[in-house]
């Protein structure tokens, strides 16, 4: 490998870089590309043509049977994907932001003690609390409904920890301070003062949230029975496992992979969309 | 007890820096106050989840396995029986010893590709770079259900462009799913899903490193590459054990891939990963009591690691100071 020195100019040689980031471009892609074409294939074709190549041109057939299939039991997937997803995310972010601000500029009895538990939560893994919640929602009779799925995705221990850290740096005190000499109540300082200047640490507890929700399966998996309920992820799968049983003798493989495209595309739009805001939240305090 | 919180901004290399929260909270009491409550009401929505839905469940799933229900006795109080069986039951330790191995072996691959990237990404600013860093991501935002479909078609030889590959040369077909390669197909499946979000992480971190310090090391004559990991991988060594630990602890809590993958390999067991087994223990053999001693056990067994890892490198951190 050879790199020229960087103080003999600029001439650094970045061919191998170059190399290195077109291999990891191609790897990152493939799998994505794979279901971009092979949504477009009708059943016969994705079994038989060329994998990484398109056949005769079947997508909009696809969206369609895949609209029509089970009643229209995909369109209801994702109304209760974008439900869950999207309440949960608003949920787990407003509350991460009052608790955040609150730990970041107010003193008060037991504050320590909280501070040092919030760090213990976010070592609890997630899905260590799903079956302990799952026993606990079914004594309420909460389990199967869709408050199962959105109750507990409104806990994000690590959301209230970013936003902590991102108004102790970047919320001064004195501004604090001056709106409260001019009788502004402590409600009307964080909405109208914090708030605006904490958006970025809040737009990336959002959008982090949100795809956490989007793409949970063992949550939603143990939580609901009821297929009118189910989200994307775990509906997809009772049709991968249809198609499997019946060994592709109606047509779901195509439909498995025209939803799992479908299922996708919001999220990487909503990414690729607003890049600017997570990107500035995720440097500015921390790390997930 | 330090102050100083584990996970803070990568510029954070001047401790002394944050102000005594005393002081200024004495200088506040002299001009203004805030409503003493003010600071907990703020905070108490976010605490009644926390009890709801952390303390409550953990609670009642640590009560729930001490005590096991038979059809001969009904449901009595057992004591740690159920924590006995678990550490010896050859099945979930057999589980707990496989989610190791390939931790030791996928999460050093995965953060090496990504600190690679994001040493790279910080070196090189072309259009080229921008579009890699974007596409690097974009896994991030797959469901690991899809993911592990994606996947799951791509090994199989029906779907697959992979498999049948050596057949050209006159080899055999390659099976993704054989007792050798399952743990190396699905390594590739998580690989593939996290290795953009890492690098992103680390890339952010790097962006926080000054920039006089390797301008410093370049003006001594230090190549690109020494400059990279003489200068900039030890100034974000902290961002890289971060996003090791958070690796770990999913790891630990292995789930989707495997149980998707079991459609296509039928040797992935009930029992092939832990938290596959508390699953199936609930739902396949209904025995709840046991399930609740598994999942209790698995999620403290990875809080303890991940918090002794945060709290040893917090004092080694507090040394250097």
């Amino acid at each position: 490998m050879t790199v020229g020195r960087a103080n003999d100019g600029t001439r650094v040689d970045t061919r191998l870089p170059h190399l290195l980031m077109g291999v990891g471009i191609l790897y990152f892609l493939v799998p994505l590309l794979w279901v971009v074409i092979a949504a477009t294939k009708s059943q016969p074709d994705l079994l038989d043509s060329p994998a990484l190549w398109f056949a005769e041109f079947n997508l909009f057939e696809n969206i369609g049977l895949l609209f029509r299939e089970d009643d229209g039991v995909y369109g209801r997937w994702l109304v209760n994907t974008a439900l869950y997803s999207g309440l949960s995310a608003l949920g787990a972010t407003a509350l991460a932001a009052a608790a955040g601000y609150g730990l970041a500029r107010f003193q008060f009895v037991g504050k320590r003690l909280f501070e040092t538990a919030l760090l213990g939560m976010i070592m609890v893994p997630a899905t260590a609390l799903v079956l302990p919640t799952y026993l606990i929602l079914s004594e309420v009779e909460l389990v199967d409904t869709m408050w199962a799925v959105i109750l507990p995705s409104l806990l994000s221990p690590f959301g209230a920890y970013l936003v902590r850290v991102y108004v102790a740096e970047s919320v001064p005190v004195e501004l604090i301070d001056a709106a409260r000499i001019d009788r502004a109540g402590e409600l009307r300082i964080f909405w109208q003062i914090a708030l605006p200047m904490m958006r970025p640490a809040i737009v990336t507890v959002f959008l982090f949230t949100l795809v956490a929700t989007w793409n949970n399966y063992f949550l939603p998996l143990v939580m609901l029975s009821d297929a009118d309920l189910y989200p994307l992820t775990v509906g997809l799968t009772t049709w991968f496992n249809t198609a499997q049983q019946e060994a592709g003798t109606r047509m779901l493989f195509n439909l498995v992979v025209t939803g799992s495209l479908l299922a996708i595309v919001p999220l990487i739009v909503a990414f690729v969309l607003l890049q600017r805001f997570w990107r500035s939240g995720a440097a500015a305090g921390a790390l997930k | 007890m330090t102050r100083s919180l584990p996970i803070t901004a990568p510029a954070a290399d001047d401790p002394p820096a944050a102000p005594p929260v005393e002081s200024r909270a004495r200088r506040r009491s002299r001009r203004v106050t805030a409503h003493p409550v003010a600071g907990m009401l703020f905070v108490l929505p976010f605490f009644l989840v926390v009890v709801a839905f952390l303390v409550v469940p953990l609670g009642y799933a640590f009560w729930l396995s001490l005590s096991s229900k038979s059809l001969a006795l009904g449901t009595r109080f057992s004591g740690i029986d159920n924590y006995v069986r678990a550490f010896t039951d050859p099945v979930l330790l057999d589980g707990l010893l496989r989610v190791v191995l390939f931790g030791l072996v996928q999460i050093p691959i995965m953060l090496g590709l990504a600190l690679a990237g994001a040493l790279v990404l910080d070196a090189v600013t072309t259009k080229f770079a921008l579009a890699f860093r974007l596409i690097a991501f974009m896994p991030y935002a797959v469901p690991a259900v899809v993911g592990a479909l994606m996947w799951g078609f791509l090994y199989s030889r029906t779907f697959g462009p992979f498999a049948d590959l050596p057949t050209l040369v006159g080899g055999e077909p390659i099976d993704f799913f054989s007792v050798s390669l399952l743990l190396v197909s699905l390594g590739n499946i998580v690989t593939w899903a996290w290795t953009g979000y890492n690098m992103i992480i680390l890339y952010s971190a790097l962006q926080g490193v000054p920039r006089e310090l390797h301008e410093a090391a370049v003006i001594d004559g230090a190549t690109p590459v020494q400059v990279a990991l003489r200068v900039k991988v030890p100034a974000i060594k902290q961002a890289i054990s971060l996003a090791a630990i958070f690796t770990v602890i999913g790891t630990m809590q292995f789930f989707t891939e495997p149980q998707i993958m079991a459609r296509f390999a039928p040797q992935i067991s009930a029992g092939y990963t832990p938290n596959l087994y508390a699953y199936n223990q609930a739902f396949a053999y209904s025995d709840f009591h046991y399930s609740a001693a598994v999942s209790f056990a698995l999620g403290f067994l990875v809080f303890v690691v991940a918090y002794a890892f945060v709290f040893v490198n917090n004092r080694r951190r507090g040394k250097r100071a």
